[in-house]
């Protein structure tokens, strides 16, 4: 028989008929995206090659945009409440009217009390924009979600080293040659990370993971430390002491680019015992090694002292490095007190120290470039550390995730590995010392701006935002003796402060874009009774709650008026330089989105929605003198805007020319000619500043010329953070703003201006017998937060999400496959179902973050495995420690930064009889204004 | 055209590095993305919104726990597509001649406008390669994105398979493993490349690469050094301040 | 495997109705005229309604035509045309019989071989698959045909032979299962293997790829509970084979009798026609974990 011959087979068919490029927005590392368009509609989304964060590359989720683009949960029109609160019934309104109720709630709030407007943006990326329109508003009481995600992070590390992990920089991939990860998420930077993973072993680095489970990146990791959550400070601060006592720290490094030489007052009868020794310039002092004298700690050509001590008026100045020594060589931090506890062997601990000692001094690499340092003095090489680092909310979302964080960069700067090539990198705009942030701000004047930016950074008790009585300026409590250096507000505790009226009754919570009836609260089920609590004359609680988000998520069933959003291919943004931007750590970046599509719904950016409002109510900025709007809408603004004369929200293309870089005035062609270049703008950092950018003069002419600062801002990693001292000196009594009695001995314990260790809090108030495992989530790499499960395609990966178990509480327990269990916190019970799981920690169990939702929202099917099986640990969790005698309300946070201590939490299991299956608590459904989605699907049908 | 080519000139395939993916499901989406609107019928979600979602995928992405006794357990991301066996049983059950394997390039595909959806070659596949999509009745699986690798429409550098191009990790591998000079060959060579269920003699194309030893299961430290442990800086009576002294005079 | 009414119903049935049609084939009885007519008639309509019921299970029937094409290498394709085969030839034998009430042996002949063989494809559609170790044995075809066979018989009121044959299935049966049993271990497929994973220790499903089933957990993945499926399996023997043989050996002929007897054989073939899918394992279950 002859062979049939093989079809006839088109290999070249059409793809598109156009490439339109702008920014994923499907979590939140921001990747480029070509986004093929066919008969106007989305055919196929894949990375932009071009594009610096993902070159190329694009997750689950970004693959995924087109079923969130055209997802049956869009909110379709404004809608404003006609059932109860939390029910779901709404009437679709005109944009003329729901502009009409905002104004009349917001426009008498502004002229008689602005603060009694909270205003919280959740997961958005454009808080230089709402932060402004806040400021201007004049009330004080705006943050967006970082008091729950990861302020922690981010204050440890600017205090410490003027910039932090997260997206904020970046393991130098390329040299590094040892790779230590803890507790990462898969939600920020995730494909830079992978990217970087994948490089990392096609050179065959070693990588390290620590973390209580071994998913994602710590499977592929080529040691694995299954640490016992919440001791990650304790494991670190080992190290440090078998390297301090080994001599394996960089001297050199410490001398030059550190505090470790400053000279400490160590007198501790003296007022200012433990601040910095200071000349008449207030300048800090370190002991020249030549002359034994003081000399200011910038002098050029001084070789400073780290092994002497100085003493003026009988008072004995002791370097930092010594303080520092003495510390961290106690026996409290020998690999074999902290082994039992970290559940990491003490050998184990003692060859990850030797192997870290080994990689950044026996394996020291060179670069040939000369380089000029700030005090002038010239360098012929860059002499790298390949031993990198990276760290997220693992170790951050614990009441000791800051001190934990600071223990981690401690550790790396002992190692010189900061800024060196091969190990961890900052990107622009960081470094950044905290001198050049602001400090808070919260002075109300009715019917003007408030006084200044409302998160910052501050330097001292001073600082704080508390009114003349001492009470809290701001509805969350930020910035305050609770938590004085809340840089990022305290988002999660807005509701619950509000409906409990501490310190003060608000009249509108207004909120963008963050779930916090659900799974972004701690205390789900009590913040929904919150949101719904009426008084005694039938009111709500909190009166008024205005809502903007694109989807009908379980926070629209609680708000009185929605505004709705669009997709995020449907509108404009910038991602800006004055906000998170998308630098690398060899370049300067930004990037737009556009609309690649128009809406079909009666729907709008939210920022353009805002800009109007603002104009409405006549704030500062957004109105001309003739009283006209100054802005049209988000895209006018992002072009138009100018924060300092010739720097505005994009970079990129500035001046009439368009040649500007980084400073220029408006270019009226602006984003235009970020669309023709692909949606992003990048500049590249001259070789001889890429690194020790925080004391490369060449770096720092650069960012000036950039416009990323406007002189100058070189300055040294501050291992001994003095500001935290000021506040435990103002503890022990001295100054005149002295915190109240009960946090006193808080602030004592933990703001040390030296990394230190405690027990999590929740371990203080909870008997461990009863409550012996940790209870965790992870975020799916497929998912982000609560978006996916409108994803007809990323649901059917994670559409439930089970309790993982460790193979030794499987076992006690007698747990079978399919066996369900309660869950008990000394906070509340749910009923989950349970899943062995060998590679974690034999004390935690943990689950996917934020897959479980409420019946009816999301446009999904009421018997959704979301809704039926799917559950969430915030039940579990109460954003307030149990009472203590005092009848104050202490919240579950970091005491210094106030960072949501979600990863505290205590629980027990018992076996559950899996009765009809459902897990436990099963909220009652909410209506959904957006019907539900269509039965099947099959996308491309049209194509 | 459902008896096998005797040999094809190529042999395409995926060299998937097990050593190297984290399991982030990139692949699975931008198949589904790609597929559902490229070669054949729409890769359709039965129940999308509903209690019981059930898609037609082409790659899943599968996650093992592996424990040898009294070591750590390790987790493995599997991720799981057509292998394009050059003795594929798939092709040569279908009855219907739908079912073929090029002879260029080895590609193993379903002529749709053949199939009649009896799902005979999805039971003779040890895979699980081949999905019956539910709305059209036909059978789905991967293409090696056939549309893709030759696509003239697409720019020289991204004509590969679409998992290939998105993986972020850098996972996954696209090559001819008939020329032993090539990617795969090489990658697969050098580490040992892992053939799934040999015993049933399909004799896949593609090779899993497969995890390297973990230094917390074999117990080695990886890092080639002297000393496992480090030692003290100074055992003198001037104690960590006279070794601080002198080593600050090296400087 | 999941166990299809349509492929069950295809199977038992048309593989008695090419059982009945053997036997016809072969001159057993030697009817004539209206009773030739309702034997065929009994023979074509489970062969006929099986091959119908075979394409309720089509995804996409409009091409089933095409399924006689690939008789080269595919036992499906050659089980289709097989089939049509047998049936045309049959068709021919039972003219003459019924109409002409001439018997021309020859076809007749050729039309029971062809039944046969066309048992026998459909037997090998099972019996290649190498990825089902319960189906992937000589034991199958045997089966196959000898339930066909059997079958055959007692429709075809062959009282001895089906006495004898339901005796010998219900042994073979009996056996295949022991067998069977034993054949996924035989087979060496394991999780490690699948997985290629064994080196590094004992593997297991962590995460399902979705976490709802997909198709190939529905179609190839059947869990079927141990002593369930023992008892099943007696209920089926009994049914199947021992029910039927004794009555066509100890209780007297009778209609009624011949009735329950074929009943009570169709309900056993049924069964274990149920559990020849349901036990059987694929082994893609590994890739889920699940045997």
């Amino acid at each position: 028989m002859p062979p049939i011959a093989q079809p006839a087979l088109d290999t070249s068919p059409e793809v598109s008929d156009e490439i339109r490029k702008t920014t994923c927005y499907m979590c939140a590392c921001r990747c480029g995206i070509n986004v093929h368009l066919k008969d106007g509609k989305v055919k196929y989304i894949e990375g932009n090659k071009d594009h610096p964060v993902n070159k190329g590359v694009l997750c689950a989720k970004g693959s995924a945009g087109i079923m969130q683009h055209y997802s049956p949960a869009r909110l379709k029109a404004p809608m404003k409440r006609v059932g109860e609160r939390g029910s779901g019934e709404f009437e679709e309104i005109s944009w003329e009217e729901a502009f009409e109720i905002a104004t009349g709630w917001l426009g008498p709030i502004r002229e008689n009390a602005p603060e009694k407007l909270a205003f919280f943006t959740g997961r958005d990326q454009s808080q230089s924009m709402t932060g402004w329109w806040a400021q201007a508003y004049g009330t004080p009481n705006y943050a967006a979600h970082g008091g729950f995600c990861s302020v922690n992070m981010a204050t440890a590390g600017i205090y410490t080293m003027g910039g932090a992990f997260w997206e904020f920089g970046a393991p130098d991939w390329e040299r590094a040659k040892l790779f230590m990860i803890f507790g990462v998420a898969e939600d920020h930077d995730s494909n830079p990370i992978k990217m970087g993973l994948g490089r990392l072993k096609e050179r065959g680095a070693k990588i390290i993971g620590v973390n209580p489970v071994r998913s994602g990146y710590n499977a592929i990791a080529d040691e694995w430390v299954g640490i016992t959550p919440g001791t990650d400070g304790l494991f670190i601060l080992a190290l440090v002491h078998e390297l301090l006592k080994a001599g394996k720290v960089d001297l050199e490094y410490l001398q030059r680019y550190t505090n470790a030489p400053y000279l400490v007052n160590s007198d501790p009868k003296s007022p200012e015992f433990g601040l910095f020794l200071r000349d008449k310039d207030d300048k800090p002092l370190v002991l020249d090694r030549k002359t034994g004298k003081p000399v200011a700690f910038d002098k050029p050509k001084v070789k400073a002292d780290m092994a002497g001590t100085y003493k003026l008026k009988g008072v004995t100045h002791r370097p930092v490095f010594q303080i520092l020594a003495e510390k961290y060589l106690t026996d409290a931090h020998t690999p074999e007190a902290v082994a039992e506890q970290c559940g990491i062997s003490a050998e184990r601990i003692k060859r990850i120290a030797a192997e870290l000692a080994h990689v950044a001094f026996e394996q020291e690499i060179t670069i040939d470039q000369p380089w000029t340092d700030w005090k002038g003095e010239k360098h012929d090489k860059m002499i790298g550390r390949p031993v990198a680092f990276h760290a997220m909310r693992g170790i951050s979302a614990h009441s000791n995730g800051f001190q934990t964080c600071r223990a981690l960069h401690l550790l790396q700067i002992l190692l010189g590995s900061v800024e060196v090539p091969g190990g961890f990198r900052f990107k622009p705009t960081y470094p950044k010392p905290v001198e050049a942030h602001p400090k808070p701000h919260c002075k109300v004047t009715p019917g003007a701006p408030l006084d200044g930016p409302h998160l910052g950074y501050v330097r001292g008790p001073e600082d704080l935002c508390l009114t003349g009585d001492g009470d809290a300026a701001r509805i969350d409590k930020a910035f305050t003796w609770e938590n004085p250096m809340s840089a990022h507000g305290l988002m999660h505790m807005v509701i619950s402060n509000a409906h409990a009226g501490d310190p003060y009754k608000i009249d509108t919570l207004f909120m963008y874009m963050a779930n916090m009836s659900w799974n972004s609260s701690m205390n789900s089920t009590k913040v929904m009774d919150m949101l719904t609590d009426k008084d005694e004359s039938g009111e709500y609680v909190i009166p008024r709650i205005i809502y903007s988000d694109a989807y009908s998520s379980e926070m629209v069933a609680f708000a009185d008026l929605i505004l709705p959003d669009t997709t995020y291919l449907e509108r404009h943004d910038c991602i800006s330089l004055l906000d998170r931007p998308i630098c690398e750590a060899d370049a300067v970046a930004d990037s737009i989105r556009w609309p690649v599509v128009e809406p079909d719904r009666d729907v709008r950016c939210f920022q353009s929605v805002l800009i109007e409002l603002g104009a409405r109510l006549g704030l500062p900025g957004m109105v001309n003198e003739d009283g006209s709007a100054t802005y049209k809408d988000y895209a006018d603004y992002i072009q138009n805007h100018q924060r300092r004369p010739g720097v505005g929200p994009l970079a990129g293309f500035r001046g009439k020319d368009g040649k500007g870089k980084g400073r220029g005035e408006p270019n009226p062609n602006q984003i235009q000619a970020y669309i023709d270049n692909g949606g992003f703008w990048i500049d590249h950092i001259p070789d001889e500043a890429a690194f020790f950018k925080p004391w490369n003069a060449a770096y720092q002419d650069w960012a000036v010329e950039r416009g990323l600062f406007d002189s100058p801002q070189p300055y040294l990693f501050q291992l001994y953070v003095e500001p935290l001292r000021k506040f435990q000196l103002a503890a022990e009594g001295h100054g005149k703003i002295q915190p109240p009695d009960h946090l006193r001995q808080q602030v004592k314990d933990t703001m040390d201006p030296l990394p230190i260790w405690y027990k999590p809090f929740e371990e203080n108030v909870v008997d461990l017998e009863e409550f012996p495992l940790h209870a965790l989530t992870q975020r799916p790499a497929a998912m982000y937060h609560s978006w996916g499960s409108q994803n007809a395609w990323l649901r059917q990966i994670h559409g439930a999400n089970p309790l993982y178990v460790s193979g030794e509480i499987f076992a006690e327990h007698g747990f079978k496959d399919g066996d369900w269990a309660w869950l008990t916190s000394r906070h509340g019970k749910i009923k989950v179902p349970v899943v062995k799981m060998d590679a974690l920690n034999a004390k935690t169990v943990w689950t996917w973050n934020a897959i479980g939702k409420r019946s009816g929202a999301w446009a999904l099917d009421e018997k959704a495995p979301e809704a039926q099986k799917g559950f969430l640990l915030n039940h579990l969790i109460s954003e307030l420690l149990p009472p203590k005698e005092d009848g104050m309300r202490w919240s579950n946070s970091d005491p210094v930064t106030g960072q949501a201590a979600w990863f505290d939490l205590r629980v027990k299991i018992e076996k559950a009889d899996p009765g009809d299956q459902i897990s436990q608590p099963h909220t009652k459904p909410q209506k959904s204004p957006v019907g539900q989605g269509p039965k099947n699907i099959a996308y491309g049908e049209e194509f | 055209m459902t008896t096998l080519p005797q040999n094809t000139k190529k042999r395409l395939g995926l060299a998937i590095d097990l050593d190297t993916c984290v399991g982030c499901h990139a692949c699975v989406i931008s198949c589904k993305e790609w597929n559902t609107s490229n070669y054949g019928a729409p890769l359709s979600d039965v129940d999308a919104y509903g209690a019981a979602p059930d898609g037609t995928f082409l790659n899943r992405v599968h996650t093992f726990e592996v424990k040898a006794d009294g070591s750590n357990a390790q987790t493995v991301h599997f991720p799981k597509s057509c292998l394009h066996c050059e003795d594929a049983p798939c092709v040569t059950v279908c009855p219907t001649g739908a079912s073929y394997k090029r002879t260029e390039d080895g590609i193993v595909l379903v002529n749709e406008a053949d199939c009649m959806g009896c799902g005979l070659c999805a039971w003779a596949c040890p895979y699980g390669a081949r999905e019956l999509d539910k709305v059209e009745g036909v059978m789905k699986k991967c293409t090696l994105c056939v549309d893709r690798i030759y696509n003239e429409n697409i720019p020289e550098e991204d004509r590969v398979p679409s998992c290939v191009r998105t993986c972020p990790a850098g996972a996954r591998h696209f090559g001819d493993f008939a020329d032993p000079e090539s990617n795969v060959s090489k990658l697969s060579a050098e580490r040992g490349g892992l053939v799934l269920m040999e015993a049933q003699g399909t004799k896949p194309v593609n090779r899993y690469l497969p995890p390297r030893p973990k230094a917390d299961v074999s117990g080695d430290a990886q890092i080639d050094m002297p000393n496992p442990f480090l030692t003290p800086a100074t055992t003198k009576p001037e104690g960590f301040l006279g070794w601080l002294d002198s080593a600050l005079e090296k400087i | 495997m999941h166990p299809a009414p349509s492929v069950i119903i295809f199977t038992s049935l048309s593989g008695i109705g090419f059982g009945l049609m053997a036997w016809l084939g072969f001159g057993f009885p030697p009817a004539t005229g209206m009773t030739a007519f309702i034997f065929f008639f009994i023979a074509y309509a489970l062969a006929v309604g099986g091959l119908i019921a075979s394409t309720f299970h089509l995804g996409n029937p409009k091409n089933a035509i095409k399924a006689f094409s690939q008789w080269r290498s595919s036992w499906l394709s050659r089980e289709g045309i097989m089939a049509i085969v047998s049936l045309f030839v049959m068709a021919v034998y039972a003219i003459g019989l019924i109409f002409l009430e001439q018997r021309w042996q020859i076809f007749g002949w050729a039309g029971a071989i062809f039944s046969l063989v066309t048992i026998y494809t459909t037997s090998m559609i099972y019996g290649q698959m190498k990825t089902v170790p319960r189906w992937s044995m000589g034991l199958t075809p045997a089966l196959f045909l000898l339930y066909a066979l059997a079958g055959g018989a007692l429709l075809a009121g062959q009282v001895f032979p089906a006495a004898l044959l339901l005796t010998v299935l219900t042994v073979v049966q009996y056996v295949s299962w022991q067998i069977g049993d034993t054949r996924f271990e035989q087979s060496r497929h394991t999780i490690e293997t699948a997985t290629g994973l064994g080196s590094l220790g004992k593997v297991r499903l962590l995460e399902s790829p979705h976490s709802s089933p997909n198709y190939l957990m529905k179609e190839m993945v059947y869990i079927v509970g141990r002593k369930h499926a023992q008892k099943l399996r007696i209920i089926a023997i009994v049914l199947l084979g021992i029910v039927p043989a004794v009555i066509l050996l100890f209780v007297p002929f009778s209609h009624m009798f011949a009735g329950v007897a074929v009943l009570s054989h169709m309900i056993g073939l049924f069964i274990s026609r149920w559990l020849f899918f349901a036990e059987a394992e694929h082994v893609v279950g590994l890739y889920y974990d699940k045997r």
